[in-house]
């Protein structure tokens, strides 16, 4: 008895349809596996989950950060502390000379007297502040180029100029710190990266682990499945299936607990914000992060499972 | 149709195994393969079925050379080799009916044939009505009996059965017997392995024995 080649029913030939059937079926088949044991699996799942929301939940911190920065470029400028000795009528003079510059912009001037009342108000110690005799606050004038965009060499050029007025006793430059929060959040995105590349390492050995148990349990029936001629295929299908379901869940869940996060800190966020006068707003998972983290997640629960599928499969032989 | 050409199995390290075994088996043939437990019966037929490969010599089945077939036409070699063990070894979380039904479903058969196919071999061994049951819940005969429709369903050309009747009384192994000779009036060529001599000389059929690895005797009744 050959092989019968004739396409009538009953062959071995390729049907389209009985091929999507056999893989719903394998499908379906390996998430009612997963729902058998719910408390083992939760317990994976989780794992799952926070190794992928971990670096997910920093690259959004990375972002809302980088949004928040770039709200601050248009107020780059220099910070002038005086000399203590310059009185009113300097001060004055010093402002008019800074206004004849064409690269400056706007020009402010804080006294003693309004920075005192500010801190009086703001650092609720208005009681120590009466005991002083005298105010011991310096004339305050805050700078902006004219260009807000400067580079930052014609910036340093600039802030060089001020800096050598002699009635200037400190100068800070604003964009000293924006470079270095740019820099710390430029560091906190190669981090978030570096995590990410580790964490997916993890959650493709978590995976990978629990679909190698999986087969360890499920010998007896692959020895089966082969004494009857399944192919390899055939075999590694449900569990290629089960990987996948690993992955999708365990993003769902990831996304699950960031937007949980995202609710918890979007109201304080906002009132911090509120409070340094800004309306800068936390912004939560987007549809992108999603479908990244979604994808991400398949890719690896496949992607662990055909490695334990790999490495146990052929080992598994009837004897 | 099953052909054996100075074969040789050996374990390394054992004594048992198979020495320059040579022998014919025609289509059609139903043949009996006796010796002492350890004499190669189990040997020979996980050759024929390709779970153990020969150190030395040739085989070939239903015109295949075993030996040039590798890993990944194995499966579809296997679809045409019933195989029945005497442990059974049966699904215990699946039905009667899925059982019997996992080689047409690994051959990818679609939905009704299946069940076409399962339900008359389940007919075939009188077991129709336990179709729903799990194994564990049938006798140590009614368990070959599902052994056995899952070795046929798949209407292989070869059935190899070892030691099939190893846990049954007379009466049960006669009855099995006398299924394996239904299927072999249907022109399936059956090698089963057995020590039970008074069944085997009851039959009537060509016999194969072995002692200690050797063919020692081929008689035909």
């Amino acid at each position: 008895m050959r092989r019968r080649r004739t396409g009538k029913k009953g062959s071995f030939h390729f049907n389209p349809g009985t091929w999507i059937a056999r893989h719903m079926q394998a499908m379906v088949g390996a998430l009612g596996r997963l729902w058998r044991r719910p408390l083992g699996n939760l317990m994976s799942l989780m794992v799952i989950a926070i190794a992928m929301a971990l670096p997910a939940g920093l690259h959004l911190l990375v972002n809302n950060l980088e949004r928040l920065a770039q709200g601050w470029q248009g107020t780059t400028g220099a910070t002038l502390f005086l000399r203590m000795s310059v009185k009113a009528p300097d001060v004055d003079r010093l402002i008019r000379r800074l206004r004849a510059d064409p690269d400056t912009g706007r020009v402010v001037h804080r006294t003693p007297e309004e920075a005192l009342a500010e801190f009086r108000r703001h650092s609720g110690l208005g009681a120590a502040v009466a005991l002083l005799d005298e105010n011991p606050l310096p004339h305050v004038i805050l700078v902006q180029p004219a260009d807000g965009r400067l580079p930052p060499e014609a910036f340093a050029r600039w802030f060089q100029r001020l800096q050598a007025q002699p009635e200037v006793d400190r100068a800070v430059a604003d964009l000293e710190w924006v470079a270095r929060f740019q820099a710390i959040v430029a560091l906190m995105e190669r981090g978030a990266q570096v995590l990410a590349v580790l964490l997916s390492l993890a959650v493709l050995l978590v995976i990978g682990n629990t679909i190698r148990l999986e087969i360890q349990s499920r010998r007896q029936e692959i020895e089966i499945m082969k004494l009857v001629g399944g192919s390899h295929a055939f075999i590694r299908r449900p569990f290629l299936y089960e990987g996948f379901w690993y992955g999708l869940l365990g993003g769902l869940l990831a996304l699950g607990l960031l937007s949980g996060a995202y609710l918890l800190l979007q109201q304080p966020a906002r009132e911090l914000a509120h409070l340094y006068g800004s309306g800068f707003a936390l912004q939560g998972p987007d549809r992108l992060t999603a479908l990244v983290l979604l994808g991400v997640g398949v890719l690896l629960g496949v992607g662990g499972a055909w490695i334990a599928v790999r490495q146990q499969l052929e080992e598994i032989e009837p004897a | 149709m099953i052909r054996f050409d100075r074969v040789s199995k050996t374990y390394p390290g054992s004594q048992g195994g198979l020495h320059e075994v040579s022998f014919r088996i025609e289509r059609g043939e139903m043949v009996f393969l006796t010796g002492h437990s350890g004499a190669g019966k189990s040997t020979l037929l996980k050759l024929v079925g390709l779970i153990e490969r020969p150190n030395r010599g040739q085989i070939q089945v239903n015109g295949q050379n075993l030996a040039r077939i590798g890993p990944r036409r194995l499966p579809h070699y296997r679809r045409q080799v019933g195989m029945i063990f005497q442990d059974h070894r049966l699904l215990a979380d699946r039905t009667v009916f899925d059982n019997v039904a996992l080689p047409l479903v690994v051959a990818g058969l679609e939905r009704n044939e299946i069940r076409r196919r399962v339900h008359a071999a389940l007919d075939k061994v009188g077991l129709l009505k336990k179709a729903r049951a799990l194994p564990v819940t049938l006798s140590g005969g009614e368990q070959q009996r599902v052994g056995i429709a899952r070795a046929v369903v798949g209407r292989p050309p070869v059935v190899l059965a070892d030691e099939p009747t190893g846990n049954l009384d007379p009466e049960l192994s006669l009855e099995i017997m006398t299924l394996f000779r239904q299927f072999n009036q249907v022109g399936v060529t059956l090698l089963i392995a057995t020590h039970d001599l008074a069944l085997v000389e009851r039959l009537a059929q060509r016999t194969l024995t072995l002692r200690e690895g050797r063919l020692v005797g081929d008689t035909t009744a």
